[in-house]
């Protein structure tokens, strides 16, 4: 006897933060869903892990996007009101300041943009009034118009500021924490990472990642979602137009009404039983990062460091771009997870640094040297850190690094690209009438943006629809 | 249901969405959208909480009719009586 493949109304692909978004949305509305994620654990590229006795988060470094309960259409009470979560169950603490270092120059921000303001007009004093007007488009610019099309930041900006440098240290946050485009980025992109970094700010929960994500899964579970995990998608079966089939790697096959799915753009394309490769065009990102936790045994406080997160550029333009070598040293972003404004101190002090890397480079190393040359390159990293912030390598007791190909392996995205194809997909179709992007292809970054991203798609391409 | 009744499922499901808001003192004739900062998709949300809760359908074009209190009764008076 053959059993009926089980049939859902919608089945998602990913259990990351934009997968757990539409997943609530949909269940909540009474949908029969699944998730479905090849990881045996749930956030994608914002999961956790355990090593050596230590708790660490796989990507976060802060929320951004943070406003106070109550403020009006602002991203994350927005995404708070459609999930029906209330406010306080993340657990967000701020940051106490953090900034953007060039060679002799920083710009600090905080959670209040004034600060900031007055900060560049202190810096830049010939570009004040300029930037007061930049500031001014921003504002008033609809960034969530998905009719307009893409143009250049940069080029939009050079109309406001002249100062080059200036320019550079107000990408340099944007681009690391949302581009995946080089050295540029779609003006509406623009827009919304200056918002959610320097218009609104930075937060954390103490527990980290583990705590948003709790909520959520709770949440899912609370209205009837389905998760499976260790269940990876081998195969979409494709036929008149439409996905008919969905190919579990152990054989199985589901069925659903509508897929969505948060794998990627290239990466779902290559799913489909009809897939003629090279048919994904220019989609595959190039930009990936090695990020590095290092253990200390002394509170960064203690050593002089009061700052919660830096970006920084040793060289006065800034290069965001795939470097020809396996780690570029010249710039990263620092993280000091405990530095946020916590009651008490987290129970592990922790210097994190990210900084762009070459994925190709990484997959090409023999596995024999694979672990001495991410040894090596921290090292470098750490010796243009310093300069930046006080040396704490002689407290380091445990360092644990991952690369562009560990990326690729936990979260499937084709050569790490941890903010995926150059190329977005707005409006979340596909050519397939029952096939939908969400997350990170769909084009909106970062966590607050990723669950945005799953929430709208499930609103647009199901709930509207009915 | 009553007027009175359908009123006050009205506002709870407007304290479900928007829970951060003061739902008490609501004024009949003023738009929702400004008096509790509501957007496109916190009005899906009325439509979609309506369908769960009371089985009653607002077709999209109908929408704008949800833009007072007293435009909600007038129309969903009929639907829900
Ligand atoms: C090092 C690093 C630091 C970061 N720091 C921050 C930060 O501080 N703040 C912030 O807001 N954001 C940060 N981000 C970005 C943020 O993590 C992402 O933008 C966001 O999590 C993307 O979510 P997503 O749902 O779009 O995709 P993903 O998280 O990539 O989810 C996709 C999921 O799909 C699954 N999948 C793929 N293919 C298949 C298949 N065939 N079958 C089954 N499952 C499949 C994957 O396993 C994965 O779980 C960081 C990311 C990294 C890597």
């Amino acid at each position: 006897m053959r059993l009926e493949p089980l049939n859902y109304d919608v089945i998602i692909i990913g259990a990351g933060m934009s997968g757990l978004g539409a997943g609530i949305r949909l269940a909540h509305y009474g949908k029969k869903v699944c998730i479905l994620d090849r990881h045996y654990l749930w956030g994608g590229l914002n999961s956790f892990y355990r090593l050596k006795g230590y708790r660490f988060d796989v990507g976060l470094h802060a929320m951004t996007n943070y406003v106070p309960r109550g403020t009006r259409n602002a991203p994350l009470t927005k995404l708070l009101r459609q999930l029906r979560i209330d406010y306080d169950e993340f657990d967000l603490r701020p940051q106490s300041m953090s900034a953007t270092w060039f060679p002799g120059k920083r710009l600090r921000y905080t959670n209040e943009f004034a600060f900031f303001e007055n900060e560049v007009a202190e810096n830049f004093p010939h570009q004040a009034d300029r930037f007061r007007s930049l500031v001014k488009h921003v504002l008033a610019y609809d960034a969530l118009d998905l009719s307009v099309p893409e143009f250049s930041a940069r080029k939009a900006v050079a109309q406001y500021l002249s100062d080059p440098l200036l320019v550079e240290m107000l990408f340099c946050p944007l681009f690391f924490y949302g581009s995946a485009v080089e050295n540029d980025m779609d003006f509406g992109q623009f827009v919304i990472m200056f918002k959610s970094i320097y218009c609104e700010g930075l937060a954390r929960p103490p527990e980290g990642v583990r705590r948003v994500l709790k909520v959520l899964l709770d949440k899912y579970k609370s209205v009837g979602g389905e998760l499976r995990m260790k269940t990876g998608v081998a195969r979409l079966d494709v036929e008149g137009g439409q996905v008919r089939g969905v190919v579990l790697e152990n054989g199985e096959v589901l069925q659903a009404t509508k897929v969505i799915s948060s794998a990627g753009y290239p990466e779902t394309m290559r799913l489909l039983s009809d897939y003629v490769p090279g048919s994904e065009g220019e989609t595959h990102g190039q930009l990936s990062f090695v990020e590095s936790i290092d253990v200390l045994t002394k509170e960064p406080r203690e050593l002089g460091y009061e700052l919660t997160i830096q970006f920084f550029s040793t060289t006065e333009t800034f290069h965001y771009q795939k470097p020809a070598e396996p780690v570029d040293v010249r710039s990263g972003v620092i993280c000091c997870p405990n530095n946020f404004v916590y009651e008490r101190p987290l129970e592990t002090p922790m210097m994190r640094v990210t900084s762009l890397a070459n994925y190709d480079r990484w997959a090409a190393m023999d596995a024999g040297d694979y672990p001495a040359e991410k040894t090596r390159w921290h090292a470098r990293v750490l010796d243009e850190v310093v300069k930046i912030v006080p040396d704490f390598r002689p407290w380091v007791k445990f360092t644990d690094i991952f690369t562009p190909t560990t990326v690729r392996k936990f979260t499937s995205h084709v050569n790490g690209a941890v903010y995926g194809s150059p190329i977005k997909f707005k409006t979340g179709r596909t050519h397939l009438e029952n096939l939908f992007l969400c997350g990170t292809d769909q084009g909106m970054l970062g966590i607050v943006g990723a669950l945005l991203s799953g929430i709208s798609m499930a609103n647009m391409h199901v709930l509207q629809e009915a | 249901m009553t007027r009175e009744e359908i009123r006050k499922a009205i506002i709870d499901i407007l304290a479900d969405i928007a829970p951060d808001e003061d739902t008490s003192g609501l004024k009949d004739d003023v738009g929702l959208r400004d008096q509790l900062g509501l957007d496109s998709m916190d009005f899906l949300d009325i439509v979609m909480e309506l369908r769960k809760r009371y089985n009653v359908e607002v077709p999209s074009p109908d929408y704008p009719q949800l833009a007072t209190m007293t435009s909600c009764l007038n129309y969903l008076s009929p639907k829900m009586a």
